[in-house]
């Protein structure tokens, strides 16, 4: 029970944001950290849990987004089963990539080339498929109602994402304490020494890429709600990608926390130095990039606080 | 507090010099802040930097020229925000502007920005104006704040499909096979669908059409098969590193079609172009955004632009000509006030002669520029002329290419 | 959809000249891993930071980019081995994920100093012989392509010499297959280490120099080519210098035909669809020796 505390601290401390705060330059921000937050919670699972580096979970965040766009668009389906179907397809999609990969015992940066490349196959079909709208993308039309899970306050869809990402973290503390977390941590430090102590490590692994891709996805959802609009290059973009994946290494992999830590810490720098900015474009990114290389050196997870923040969690 | 205190003082002193004596203290009348959103890093920072520039002169005009009169002189402030070249990018710098206190933005280049970008100002009722972005979805969503001035993706190819049509009979039409070459994007994909339902219709026979992605490393295998099919017209619409292999594969490759006749083309209008490889772009067409040429500011225009050591882009005249409709409807509403403006550029007409594109009388229906409308270009001599319609132009077609 | 065998040859023949430049750019990548295990993210701005190089040497010196090759590997072999020395080997603190973060910030550093040094404009050069052809049977082929694939050549042996017949480079393959082993025997990893990164960088430079005349340099120009690289880099098996060139020639060819059957859009799919399948079925490459 302890260790739900600080999550129900998050949460509650987050929620209260859209009270306390008016300023929609603030809630559109944590809105979408809180997206990419759980996009890279979903990575974290397999990533920082499981030690297998996917390069590719835009191929996840891709099917959750286009599959919720697409169900409402074409199929006039409303907005919750589409997202919830968006999730199912995310997963599927992961446990099929995740049985190739793994069944062929691809591991290390083979695997994370792998997923890399399923990623670019499904951005050049998105690109030229009909069904996704093709190069033109998809457009879901704008009618702010609860119903159809948009809504006019940029604060609600903030408590949504917070729930979801709530959930995620309460999610990723049970993995961390159930039989299959500790399986995927025992995969991770040695997987000869694990399969000798008989864990099925294919078993593990699939497990772990189908609940990482259904959270990604949920995040690709998400992200389709909130700004209505998807083609190819956004949903299946290696943006996402190396999103899902640099939150939870800045933050921490491997913990309850990293990626909301991570996602804060990476978009808030963005913030930050893009206020930064010049008249000369790039100038703010390139500080971006110093600073990025100095918070590798110096971990923010060094700093005492935060140390015990994360550990407990 | 006391700014807004300020605020309200000089509204009243501004009425005041308007009703009074137009000479009044200008200085004191309050900026009105204008968002101009551009992506000026990331993949699409050349046109962003074009566009911010266009936006950056009108602005500079406007104040040097005595600010916007009907608030009393009140200069424009810009409020610049960097989209990132991406959706999320646009809306961000969106509700900053927002926060700012901007009456209206203009910009956002590429569709995908736009679309997010208008949608997130819809909440506050802050009028967009939209300043390339070609999607038609742009103006199809019902959003009231919403106006673009320039040309939507389906009025610029059924131009590109009729001007080619009446180039090519007014010429004797040497022309009758046609390959397309197009990039795998919005603009590229929709016109190659769009041509390939049309051409035929039109006396033409499409022998292939060719897609290509953006950012291409080669175009060799794209000239070898022009090469074989041996069409009498190229229909190339790609952006403009890879428009610019293509010119210079196909010359180094001796393929001399009749004609290349772009659409939409990031490179055919474009000076950088002409001056590095002025055989690959010689006589090459496009139909394309491009400025009046007949209009002295175009001119004008062109030669701040040049003196900065800056090419001449369509960008600059679009985004110039959007921040002038914006500045023309601020005069029109009297306040600076989101619903008034947005009114006033619903209400824009043909007295709108501040801008510099080559468009009909202006009028708004949903938004859309009714006039908006592209225009064929060709290069000749190492310049770049407009040939098409008769209207706008300054230099007669060279078609068919011989020898 | 049968094409005449003169188009099928001269296709190949294309998808060979463009697969020796990306055998190039592989080259300096797989290096890198096969010695450092990381995956560089850092590759395609530094492939673009050298065709700035290249660019300004153009224009602002007048040297031929095929002159300015050799000086610039040179300058890039410097800038490798001090970026490795200075700050990916210290920053990193010999951890996988933190290598992962620190090439990345360094590519968002130099792609974005390339955007405010340069400004956001394709630029291209016009050199003298950027036009000329090599006719080959009825082939026309670009006298920069062919001179890129003979120097790619070149540049592999000399790179095959070095690793087999030198000192550094018998200590290179030393560190890559046991870096415990080889720093008992007193060799210096980190700088071994610096030495690769550098060796890496350095054909870079000669792959910019080479493509300049035919292509384009803008700040984001090297990513066209880092994906192609990677898979290039798998296929060939990671750390192989042959493997890279050969690996180069096939996704080239495989790029070429795959273009002029499927489209070049689409046919970019052919690059993945073999990268994914040569990894399901035989995941240390077609030249790797072992995992």
């Amino acid at each position: 029970m302890k260790a739900v505390l600080p999550i129900l601290a998050f949460a509650v401390l987050m929620g209260l944001a859209p009270l306390m705060v008016a300023s929609n330059v603030v809630l559109n921000f944590l809105v979408f950290t809180l997206i990419i937050a759980l996009a890279a919670q979903g990575w974290n699972l397999l990533g920082g849990y499981g030690g297998q580096y996917s390069f590719g979970h835009a191929a996840f965040f891709g099917t959750g987004a286009y599959v919720t766009a697409i169900l409402q668009v074409r199929y006039g389906m409303n907005a919750y089963p589409a997202f919830t179907a968006g999730i199912g397809f995310a997963a599927l999609v992961g446990l099929v990539i995740g049985f190739l990969a793994f069944r062929s015992g691809l591991r290390g940066s083979y695997f994370a080339l792998v997923t890399l490349a399923f990623a670019e196959v499904f951005r050049v079909l998105a690109n030229a498929a009909e069904m996704t709208g093709g190069a033109a993308g998809i457009l879901i039309r704008l009618q702010a109602n609860p119903a159809n899970f948009q809504f006019a306050e940029r604060g609600t869809f903030l408590w949504v994402a917070l729930a979801l990402v709530t959930l995620a973290l309460l999610a990723t503390l049970a993995l961390e304490r159930s039989r299959l977390g500790a399986q995927l941590v025992a995969v991770r430090e040695n997987e000869a020494a694990a399969q000798a102590l008989g864990v099925d490590v294919l078993a593990v692994k699939l497990r772990a890429i189908t609940l990482s891709a259904a959270m990604t996805g949920a995040a690709g959802g998400l992200y389709a709600q909130y700004f209505l609009y998807l083609d190819a290059n956004i949903a299946y973009g290696t943006w996402i990608s190396v999103e899902a994946l640099l939150a939870p290494i800045v933050g921490g992999a491997g913990t309850v926390f990293g990626p909301v830590l991570g996602a804060v810490i990476l978009h808030g720098l963005g913030e930050a130095t893009k206020s930064l900015a010049g008249s000369i474009p790039g100038i703010d990114l390139v500080i971006f990039g110093i600073v990025l290389i100095l918070v590798v050196r110096f971990p923010p997870r060094d700093l005492p606080g935060l140390l015990r923040l994360r550990r407990r969690a | 507090m006391a700014k807004f205190e300020v605020a309200r003082r000089s509204l009243v002193l501004g009425a005041a010099g308007v009703l009074a004596a137009p000479a009044l203290p200008r200085a004191q009348a309050p900026a009105v802040k204008l968002g101009i959103l551009q992506p000026v890093t990331g993949a699409l920072s050349q046109d962003g930097e074009y566009g911010r520039l266009g936006a950056e002169l009108a602005i500079n005009e406007i104040n040097a020229g005595g600010g916007i009169r009907a608030l009393g002189g009140a200069r424009i402030e810009m409020v610049f925000g960097d989209a990132r070249s991406n959706p999320e990018g646009g809306v961000s710098e969106v509700e900053k502007m927002q926060a700012e206190g901007v009456v209206a933005i203009v910009g956002g280049f590429a569709s995908p920005i736009c679309l997010a970008a208008s949608q997130a100002a819809s909440r506050y009722d802050l009028p967009y104006v939209v300043d390339v972005g070609v999607s038609d979805q742009i103006v199809s969503r019902g959003l009231a704040n919403t106006f673009r001035f320039g040309p939507g993706f389906g009025v610029v190819t059924n131009a590109a499909l009729d001007n080619l049509v009446a180039l090519n009979d007014a010429a004797g039409k040497p022309s009758r096979t046609v390959v397309i070459v197009h990039e795998d994007g919005l603009f590229g994909s929709g016109m190659a669908r769009l041509l390939n339902a049309e051409l035929p219709k039109r006396g033409f026979e499409v022998l292939e059409t060719i897609a290509h992605p953006t950012p291409a490393r080669d175009m060799n295998n794209v000239a070898l098969r022009i090469r074989s099919l041996r069409p009498d017209l190229v229909i190339p619409s790609s952006y403009y590193a890879e428009f610019v292999l293509l010119a210079r594969t196909m010359q180094q490759q001796r393929i001399r079609p009749k004609g290349i006749y772009c659409v939409l083309n990031g490179a055919a209008s474009n000076y950088r172009f002409v001056r590095e490889f002025p055989d690959a772009a010689n006589l090459v067409m496009d139909c394309n955004h491009w400025p009046d040429p007949r209009k002295p500011k175009t001119a004008e225009l062109r030669r701040q632009v040049e003196a900065q050591n800056r090419f001449w882009l369509y960008n600059t005249p679009m985004n110039y000509s959007a921040v002038m409709l914006v500045a023309d409807a601020l005069e029109r509403a009297g306040r600076a006030d989101r619903a008034a403006l947005i009114q006033a550029l619903a209400a824009t007409d043909g007295a709108f002669t501040k801008h510099i594109m080559p468009y009909g009388p202006t009028r708004f229906v949903n938004g859309q520029n009714q006039a908006g409308a592209p225009v064929n270009t060709q290069v000749q001599n190492n310049d770049i002329k407009v040939i098409f319609p008769r209207d706008f132009a300054d230099a007669q077609p060279v078609y068919p290419v011989t020898g | 959809m049968g094409f005449p065998p003169e188009i099928i040859l001269e296709a190949v023949l294309n998808g060979l000249l463009t697969g020796a430049v990306y055998g190039l750019v592989a080259l300096g990548l797989t290096l890198v891993y096969g010695v450092l295990h990381i995956i560089n993210f850092a590759h395609g701005a530094l492939l673009t930071a050298a065709m700035y190089g290249a660019y300004v040497a153009r224009t602002a010196l007048g040297i031929d980019p095929y002159v300015a090759a050799l000086p610039l590997a040179a300058l890039f072999f410097l800038l490798g081995y001090a970026v490795q020395r200075l700050v990916i080997g210290p920053a990193s603190r010999g951890k996988d994920e933190n290598i992962l973060l620190v090439t990345l910030g360094l590519s968002i550093i130099i792609e974005n100093l390339m955007l405010a040094v340069f400004r956001s404009d394709t630029r291209s050069i016009d050199a003298p012989y950027a036009m000329d052809v090599v006719e080959f049977g009825p082939a026309l082929l670009g006298y920069p392509r062919v001179v890129g694939f003979g120097a790619t050549i070149l540049v592999g042996i000399a790179l095959y010499l070095l690793m087999t017949r030198t000192a550094t480079g018998k200590a290179i393959r030393a560190v890559a297959k046991e870096r415990t082993g080889a720093a008992l025997v007193g060799i210096d990893v980190a700088h071994i280490y610096a030495v690769t990164f550098g060796i890496g960088t350095a054909c870079l430079a000669i792959a910019a120099a080479l493509l300049l005349p035919s292509f384009y340099v803008s700040p984001r120009v090297g990513n066209a080519f880092v994906l192609v690289a990677f898979t290039i880099v798998v296929l060939g098996g990671m750390g192989s210098v042959v493997g890279a060139l050969l690996g180069g020639l096939i996704i080239g060819v495989v790029e070429s035909l795959s273009g002029l059957y499927l489209g070049e859009s689409l046919g970019q799919i052919g690059i993945f669809l073999i990268f994914i399948l040569v990894l399901l079925v035989r995941p240390t490459g077609l030249f790797g020796a072992r995992a």
